[in-house]
């Protein structure tokens, strides 16, 4: 979550004092990103700096009302339209345990999807609850939700295709593993 | 207390000899009412075949299905279509309204098979239709209704009623995931109300509506999930800062 940019957002529509930042923002990112009022004061000192905000006065940093700059109403619409990292080198976490347990004699690999499975399902019930409870108006919230939510879906997906693909193979014992010979190490690489 | 629906040990084979399928083998399953549990699998896990067995369309090769207590095999097979009328409502992919009718003369057909008057079957039918927010297009016929409200009506009709147990079969259809996230806050409120729910979906998300998602595989219940704690061990995560 970039700090900086949401209090540029909340600048967007008009100057306002640091406390009332701190509150704008927890509200309106479902109130999942809790933000002290020392790190929003801290934030606009920094985008002061870089020409981004601007007060309207020298005294106390509660009494000073910040507003968005030409220069910051640019790098706000530059970051918006910036696409983040999507493309993480393949060293996920779940596809190491996968690919490890493979090697294991004796191992239910189906058993070992199952557990991650069930468990990225509780993980989505709860989510799904917050969803449920929440009110019907609370559309960041809704929105914080099912982010999390299409992203366990994805890794539900992944371990259903890695079950199918694991049921098709032609079993190989890790002994037949072993004695085979050394191969010049495959690397993935995808580019943006 | 009695269950508002029980499998204990249920098997069904299909065919026999080298043809022999094994569709379920030894499922338990008990669903109480207020409770709405989703059953996931793969294709041919069995899940489809437990919910039709669940809901007397198919009988069980070997074990027991008891619906508010009651073992579907005692009763006799006119019994048995009377507690499908009567206790049990059923939500299916394709809606599988009958075009000729109105919403409302969809939803009240169950109630008029089983000899309710047109007039007290009409408002209970008005009722199921308000619950589910679609009141206002009660004598409209399925093809002026848009995707969600003919599902909307199909719970209805599932609901109407003293129904104890609802059983759907990958209800959000082809509805999109806003849609369809709709259909699933509907089944979850009737079973908030009282009722037991069954649904079978491969969809994780809709799964995850559930008090408790049960996985299938090969025809054996492999996993169940533990009922969630609360949600705000999630949201107040402060690596999130």
């Amino acid at each position: 979550m970039s700090v900086p940019h949401a209090l540029l957002a909340l600048l967007s529509e008009g100057p306002k004092y640091g406390l009332r930042l701190q509150n704008e923002f927890e509200s309106r990112t479902g109130e999942v990103w809790p933000l002290n009022v020392g790190q929003v004061y801290t934030t606009l000192q920094r985008l002061e700096r870089d020409g981004l905000v601007e007060t309207d006065g020298d005294g106390e940093r509660s009494q000073k009302r910040y507003r968005i700059t030409s220069a910051g109403a640019r790098e706000l619409a530059g970051w918006l339209r910036t696409p983040p990292e999507l493309v993480p080198p393949p060293r996920d976490e779940l596809v190491i345990k996968v690919l490890v347990a493979l090697q294991i004699p004796g191992i239910d690999i189906h058993q070992i999807l199952q557990v991650h499975r069930r468990h990225a399902i509780e993980v989505m019930q709860r989510y799904t609850r917050i969803k449920a409870d929440a009110a019907r108006d609370d559309v960041p919230l809704a929105l914080v939700a099912d982010a999390e939510l299409f992203r366990l879906e994805a890794i539900v997906r992944w371990l259903d295709a890695a079950d199918v693909r694991l049921k098709q193979r032609t079993p190989v014992t890790p002994a037949e593993v072993a004695d085979a010979p050394l191969e010049p190490t495959r690397t993935m690489e995808v580019t943006q | 207390m009695t269950s508002a629906l029980e499998l204990r040990q249920v098997s069904k084979v299909y065919g026999s000899g080298p043809t022999e399928v094994h569709a379920l083998r030894a499922v338990d399953l008990s669903v109480e009412r207020e409770e709405l549990v989703a059953v996931m699998g793969p294709s041919g896990s069995g899940k489809s075949t437990l919910l039709t067995i669940a809901g007397s369309l198919e009988e069980a090769s070997i074990g027991q299905v008891l619906v508010d207590g009651v073992d579907l095999a005692s009763v006799s097979r006119a019994d048995q279509a009377r507690m499908r009328r009567r206790s049990i409502g059923y939500v299916f992919q394709d809606f599988n309204l009958l075009p000729g009718l109105t919403a409302v003369e969809n939803v009240t057909l169950p109630l008029e098979l089983d000899g309710v008057r047109a007039k007290t079957a009409r408002a209970s039918g008005l009722k199921a239709l308000e619950a589910l927010d679609v009141a206002e297009r009660a004598d409209r016929y399925p093809d002026e209704l848009s995707g969600g409200e003919r599902q909307r009506v199909a719970i209805a009709r599932a609901i109407v009623g003293e129904r104890g147990l609802l059983l759907a079969d990958e209800p959000t259809g082809a509805l999109d995931s806003v849609n369809g996230e709709a259909v699933m806050r509907l089944l979850r409120s009737a079973t908030q109300r009282g009722v037991a729910g069954v649904v079978v979906t491969h969809e994780a998300q809709l799964a995850s509506w559930a008090d408790r998602v049960v996985f299938l595989r090969d025809g054996q219940v492999v996993d169940q999930t533990v009922a969630p704690s609360g949600p705000d061990s999630l949201l107040a995560a402060s690596d999130r800062r």
